[in-house]
Formats: C-alpha cells, sequence, structure tokens
C-alpha cells in the first residue's frame, strides 16, 4: 500500500477520532491499572493471532531470517561482523530489546535499538549508518528483537534518564495537530472503543518492529509513531529526532513487565 | 531479502495427511497504482505458484494483483514416500524461486 492510500486512512481515522471524542461527554483521563494492561495481541482477531504465533505464517520472520544472514556478513573499513563482536546472537542478544532505549552514556541520552544498530555501524564497523526503515536496519533490529521474545519489557530509569522519561511522558499528554488530540485521550482513555472499523489499542510496544498489515511490511515504532501523528493531523517529528526516542522511551516505561513478541504482526 | 520460509514435516507415517506451509517474500506490486509524481508503477506480481513431491505436482496456485504482499500458502497432502518436496514461484521481471525441503516417511 502506498503512502496516498495511507495518508487517506490516517485522515479518516482521524476524523472519526475527532466524532468519537466530541460525542463523549466525559473522559476519564488516567493511566491503565496494571491488571487491565493488554498487548495490541489481544485486540485482534483471531485468524491475525494465528498468523503472528506460527512462525512460518509470521511474515516478519523472513526479515528475521535476513538480519541473520546480515548479522554474520562482514561489513565496513574495520571488515567486522556483528557476530565477530557479539558472538552469537540467540544468546548475547537475548533480552537486549525489551531494554530499549537505553541511555547512551557518550552522549548523555537515551538511543533505541536502531540507533544503537547504527552507532555499531559507525564505530565498531567503520560503515555508513543504515537508513530509516531500509531493509537492512529493519532485518538486523528485527533479528536482535527476536532473541527477546517473551522477555518482560525492563526500563532502567535513573537519574540521567529521568528528564527524558518526562518529556516523553509531557509528549504523550500533549494535544497537538488541527485535530488537537494527545495520545493519552485515545490510548488511556478510550482503548477497547472503535475508531471507524478498528478497535483502538492501549499503544503498548511489545512486538516492534511488527509486520503490519495495512503496510504489507515490516515497520518500526518511529514510523507507527509518526502515523498516529499524521492521524491527529500533527506535523510528524522527524525518524531519530529526540521527540520520537523520548517516547518510545516512555511507552516502553509504560509497558514494563509486558513480554516482548518481536516480531509482532498487526492490523 | 531472506526469499522464503517453507514447512514440511520432517517425518510422517505412511498414509499420513501432512500439512505443507509456504511464505515467500514479494511486493505483489499491483500495476494499479501510480508514484507520487504520477507514473504508472508497473506489475510487479508472482504468477504461479507449484509443489512438487517427488517430482509429481500436489499443489497449484495462479496468483492475481489483488492478492496480499508476501504470499502465504498452507496446503496438505498424504505422505506416501520418502523424498523431497520442491517449491517453485515464478512472476512477472522473471521472477523464479526455488526452495526444497526432505521429508522421511516411515511405516
Amino acid at each position: 500500500m502506498g503512502p496516498a492510500r495511507v495518508e487517506v486512512l490516517a485522515c479518516r481515522w482521524s476524523l472519526a477520532a475527532a466524532v468519537l471524542l466530541g460525542l463523549t461527554a466525559l473522559a476519564i483521563a488516567g493511566e491503565i491499572p496494571s491488571g487491565e494492561r493488554r498487548s495490541g495481541y489481544q485486540f485482534m482477531s483471531r485468524e491475525t493471532r494465528a498468523m503472528q504465533d506460527d512462525d512460518t505464517s509470521n511474515p516478519g520472520l523472513l526479515w528475521v531470517l535476513e538480519g541473520a544472514a546480515l548479522w554474520n556478513r562482514k561489513a565496513g573499513a574495520a571488515g567486522r561482523a556483528c557476530a565477530d563482536c557479539h558472538g552469537d546472537a540467540r544468546a548475547g542478544m537475548k533480552g537486549v530489546a525489551a531494554r530499549f532505549p537505553a541511555l547512551d552514556a557518550a552522549q548523555g541520552k537515551p538511543v533505541d535499538l536502531e540507533q544503537r544498530i547504527n552507532r555499531c555501524r559507525l564505530e565498531g564497523q567503520q560503515a555508513p549508518a543504515l537508513a530509516w526503515e531500509s531493509k537492512e536496519l529493519l532485518a538486523l533490529t528485527a533479528y536482535v528483537a527476536r532473541q527477546s521474545r517473551a522477555v518482560p519489557i525492563q526500563i532502567a530509569v535513573e537519574e540521567r534518564m529521568q528528564p527524558f522519561l518526562d518529556a516523553g511522558r509531557a509528549l504523550w499528554e500533549q494535544r497537538q495537530g488541527q485535530i488537537n488530540l494527545s495520545c493519552s485521550q485515545c490510548h488511556d482513555d478510550h482503548w477497547g472503543r472503535q475508531l471507524a472499523g478498528n478497535v483502538i489499542p492501549q499503544a503498548h510496544p511489545t512486538g516492534y518492529p511488527v509486520y503490519r498489515l495495512e503496510w504489507q511490511g515490516l515497520g518500526s515504532l518511529q514510523r507507527r509513531l509518526r502515523n498516529c501523528l499524521a492521524g491527529i493531523r500533527a506535523e510528524p517529528y522527524d525518524y531519530g529526532s529526540p521527540e520520537l526516542v523520548n517516547l518510545e522511551l516512555f511507552l516502553m516505561w509504560r509497558a514494563g513487565g509486558m513480554p516482548m513478541e518481536s516480531p509482532a504482526v498487526r492490523p | 531479502m531472506a526469499n522464503a520460509l517453507v514447512n514440511v514435516p520432517a517425518q510422517a507415517r505412511r498414509g499420513e495427511v501432512v500439512e505443507i506451509k509456504a511464505l515467500v517474500s514479494h511486493p505483489m506490486e499491483t500495476g494499479y497504482r501510480r508514484s507520487q509524481t504520477g507514473e504508472a508503477i508497473p506489475r510487479d506480481i508472482i504468477r504461479q505458484f507449484v509443489c512438487t513431491y517427488n517430482g509429481a505436482e500436489v499443489f497449484r496456485a495462479e496468483l492475481h494483483p489483488a492478492i496480499a504482499a508476501n504470499p502465504f500458502f498452507a496446503f496438505s497432502t498424504v505422505a506416501t514416500e520418502s523424498g523431497t518436496v520442491t517449491f517453485t514461484w515464478t512472476g512477472d521481471k522473471g521472477f523464479a524461486l526455488t526452495e526444497s525441503a526432505s521429508i522421511t516417511v516411515v511405516d
């Protein structure tokens, strides 16, 4: 499905969102109690769940396979493969994706998994960074994230991370765009209700990168966030911008304890 | 791009009905879309999928533009003898891909 079509869909959703929220007299703001947290998986149809559950029908595994090949392929001026430093990803990368975004001590700010992989490309392999949403970057991310399947999300929030987490939360609660909606108004206050033909999920990023049926391909959490921003008719932040990373950080922190599903399938 | 994922049970009893699954990586570009600058994007789809079991055809499908990207097929056959199950996808722009898997049949 092309970008134009996606935009049309996004607009339709956002109009529906405006109507839905307009009609709702009482909006109870607030966080979702831990007992009521649901992965997007639990809102999916039986068929889509089956597609995710079986590794031979989950198309995300095509990227995982590609990522496994890239992991062992030498790249860059250093002539090193990921495996030369990190060894077997099935052991060394277990649980890693469940801890990202994580603090990058050198930069003094959080980086997400894609940025961390690209730092390795630049510094370790001395190879050019991979472009956002490129097949290679998605494949490597999917391969690393696959090793954390079923591992509970655990974001370490220490003192230096707190301001970024707070900034992410502020963004989550901030109304924006022509439709003047915040993320929280849909995903905290109205999850489980219908937005056009779709159920509003709670926005727990448990399965990224995800194979989205609407995209007919794999995509990162940042792509999904930009999608939502276009939906509320806000100008999406650029890939890799601090705003998106802060939001990713907040969302992963908010989903703390939920098991990873990467690569998940979503409608 | 990793090209295909096929799944055939490694072992089966003679006469058992076995499920075979095949997932292939392909954009399945319909040919009906236009790019952002208005040019028609040429059709690029898989036209045919064939599965043979020790050389005998057990499944064949014709694909059309309405089929989603990364087509997935699941079907069944009867395990008759040990051997090789071969999968072939052919399509536009000279697309041709073959994968195979072996199956052992026990009495």
